[in-house]
């Protein structure tokens, strides 16, 4: 069996999804057909599944209400955004009505919003961005943000079975970076959504990482043990939304250190986010002050060599995680 | 292309009772929003009072040409729709005055209430979001194989230049969605006059862009806007296609209870006719109402508020000890719920 990409454990999770409850339908730009996405997503669904892949016009905003709607006539709508950049147009209707749904009514809104976000070369400002802050601020809403081939399967199961409304940022560079030979989705597990996962055991300090920047903190510790004898801990957070707060607090525990890698802007940040908890809550298990690594704060640049210096890299987290230790 | 159809030939097969439940609700939602009005003034109600005077023969044709199963989901001038398409007096009320038992358990105020259950959409306040929201309900029935129901939404002159307003009558009109989308054009977007809304000599116009039919009526009207609302809905009943329909009207009343509307055309308002006075005569003149009913109807719903009002009072207000703070319906892990 050839290695599973992280793509095709997507599809492959949408297809069970379909084929398991038919009040699970996709609607998005150019899902149908053929075609199947833009990035290939939903390729050959629409033969299997018919009318339960739609292609929508190129109206986020609509798009996304409609899933509100059919999401509180309950069912389990999957819209897909080309791109995380052009769900801003949604985001009134995910935030301001998906997201105060089952308060406001006491009925869920078991939508899934499917996000591909994160920095490719030649990307640009508007085809990069990520979209955890921006969403995770509002109350009522759940951020997955996997960064396996097994948790791209399993948390878009989750994220479809949920009754509350998930945004699910899918990497675009994971698409076909990210491969698994031992995928096997009868098999596959992930931990529950709000847990984290320890990708890699380490004493010295923890990295909090997520998304593609997982595999940037995965190549740092490579780098900090061989070169400079410092054991990392890197923890996956997998899930922005609630946050796993036990699995960071845990980590910093055990390390007394923290440094947290995003690739998303500085400003209000999830990175912020995590180092409010651990000043709040862990202030006692520090040993050096948390440190955050985020691209920088500009827009998204289109060169690639720009777009290399803007997104934090594995030399970044390797410099935070050596000032902190050294602290 | 369908062009813009004038529904005047089918007024006279508007049955007699179809048109006494229509007035009736007309009075329903004025008396209902003449005692908000004084409410309001009194300092009883928490938040703001939008009422619909002079739209209410529009909108009660919206609410009365529905059947259960509908799909209702109107904006900030529908009471009387509302209470037509079956919400009771009680209920406003209970939204209004903040009570625990409400709809929207205090968490949610006043032209915000709605019950799925009841298929009134609880609208947010962002204008246009609705239209989708409805749209994707009647979506859902076709894909469950549940044909049959309409959806009517409800929207403003103003609001017609919102993005979401049109990307929604696109996507109904490229779906064939059945959805009726009822445009109350009451001359004014809060202080703004129509030229600042819109350049188009009529709104209606705008259904030959999108590729469904259009209507337009007087509605200060009622029976020509009975005729109109109910040509519309049946229309997108039986061919399933989605409409839109463009009632001419004038807001009686400023925005909002805090507004006096004194940026209004003095004159306009002189001249305009108010649905109220108008229904009763010519409902008389056509030998629907007896001389006299209205009054004794007036005199019953007045009693029917009062006693709702006197229940209502008298039930507990939300109150923070009682609120479980959940955001989420499911409880995930590391998510408490107060801070
Ligand atoms: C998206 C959005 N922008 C602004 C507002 C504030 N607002 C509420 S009502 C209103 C005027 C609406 O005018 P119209 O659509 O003609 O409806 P009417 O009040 O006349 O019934 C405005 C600007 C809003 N609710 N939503
Ligand atoms: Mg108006």
């Amino acid at each position: 069996m050839s290695a599973t990409s992280y793509a095709g454990a997507l599809r492959l999770a949408l297809d069970h999804a379909l084929r398991d409850d038919d009040d699970v339908f996709i609607y998005g730009q150019d899902v149908a057909g053929s075609f199947g996405g833009a990035f290939k997503i939903t390729k050959g669904l629409s033969d299997r599944y018919g009318d339960r892949v739609i292609n929508a016009p190129i109206s986020e905003d609509a798009i996304a209400g409609m899933a509100i709607g059919a999401a509180m006539e309950g069912m389990r709508p999957v819209i897909e955004f080309q791109f995380a950049d052009f769900a801003t147009i949604a985001f009134n209707q995910l935030v301001n009505h998906a997201g105060t749904t089952y308060w406001r009514t006491g009925k869920p809104c078991p939508l899934t919003a499917r996000l591909p976000v994160g920095g490719t070369p030649g990307g640009g400002p508007f085809h990069s961005q990520m979209a955890e802050a921006w969403l995770g601020h509002h109350p009522g809403m759940v951020v997955f943000a996997p960064a396996t081939v097994d948790d791209a399967y399993c948390m878009l199961r989750q994220a479809i079975a949920s009754n509350d409304p998930v945004i699910f940022c899918e990497h675009k560079y994971l698409y076909e970076q990210v491969r698994d030979d031992s995928f096997n989705p009868d098999l596959a597990s992930a931990l529950p959504a709000g847990e984290a996962a320890i990708r890699r055991h380490g004493r010295d300090c923890t990295v909090v990482a997520w998304s593609a920047m997982l595999y940037d903190a995965l190549r740092a510790a490579d780098v900090l043990a061989r070169e400079h004898g410092i054991e990392i801990e890197v923890i996956d957070l997998r899930c922005l939304r609630p946050l796993p707060r036990d699995g960071v607090l845990g980590s910093v525990s055990r390390t007394g250190r923290l440094v947290v890698a995003s690739e998303d802007f500085p400003f209000g940040g999830v990175a912020a986010e995590l180092l409010a908890l651990v000043a709040q809550h862990g202030f006692g298990l520090l040993d050096a002050p948390p440190v955050r690594v985020s691209s920088l704060d500009t827009p998204i640049p289109f060169h690639p060599s720009l777009w290399a210096a803007h997104r934090p890299q594995a030399a970044d987290i390797v410099a935070a995680v050596i000032q902190t230790v050294r602290f | 292309m369908q062009a813009a159809t004038s529904m005047d030939s089918t007024v006279t097969d508007l049955g007699h009772e179809l048109r006494r439940t229509h007035l009736r609700a007309m009075l329903n939602g004025r008396l209902l929003e003449e005692r908000l009005r004084s409410l309001y003034r009194q300092g009883l109600i928490h938040g703001g009072v939008y009422l619909g005077f002079g739209q209410e023969a529009f909108s009660a044709a919206g609410g009365c040409c529905l059947q259960k199963g509908d799909v209702f989901a109107p904006l900030i001038r529908d009471m009387a729709g509302r209470l037509a398409f079956g919400e009771t007096v009680e209920e406003v009320l209970r939204t209004y005055l903040g009570k625990r038992s409400g709809a929207m358990r205090g968490r949610d105020g006043n032209i915000h209430r709605g019950s799925l259950e009841q298929g009134i959409l609880p609208m947010i306040s962002h204008l246009g979001a609705m239209l989708p929201t409805a749209a994707g309900i009647l979506l859902a029935r076709r894909l469950r194989g549940a044909s049959g129901s309409v959806g009517l939404a409800a929207i403003g002159d103003g609001a017609m230049a919102c993005g979401a307003t049109h990307e929604a009558l696109n996507a109904v009109a490229v779906h064939r969605l059945p959805l009726v989308v009822m445009v109350a054009n009451n001359g004014y977007s809060y202080s703004s006059p129509n030229s600042c809304a819109f350049a188009c000599d009529d709104l209606v116009q705008r259904a030959e862009g999108y590729g469904i039919p259009g209507h337009h009526c007087d509605a200060t009207d009622p029976k020509a806007a009975l005729a109109t609302m109910a040509g519309a809905i049946t229309a997108a009943r039986e061919t399933g296609q989605a409409q839109l329909v463009v009632g001419k009207l004038l807001r009686l009343c400023g925005h909002g209870e805090h507004d006096d509307g004194a940026y209004m055309d003095a004159a306009q308002r002189e001249a305009a006719r108010d649905c109220l006075s108008f229904g009763p005569e010519q409902a008389v003149a056509d030998g629907i109402l007896a001389a006299g009913e209205w009054d004794q109807w007036r005199q019953v719903i007045t009693t029917t508020i009062d006693t709702a009002l006197a229940t209502v009072e008298a039930e507990p207000d939300a109150e923070p000890a009682q609120e479980d703070w959940q955001a989420w319906s499911e409880s995930w892990p590391g998510l408490e719920a107060a801070p």
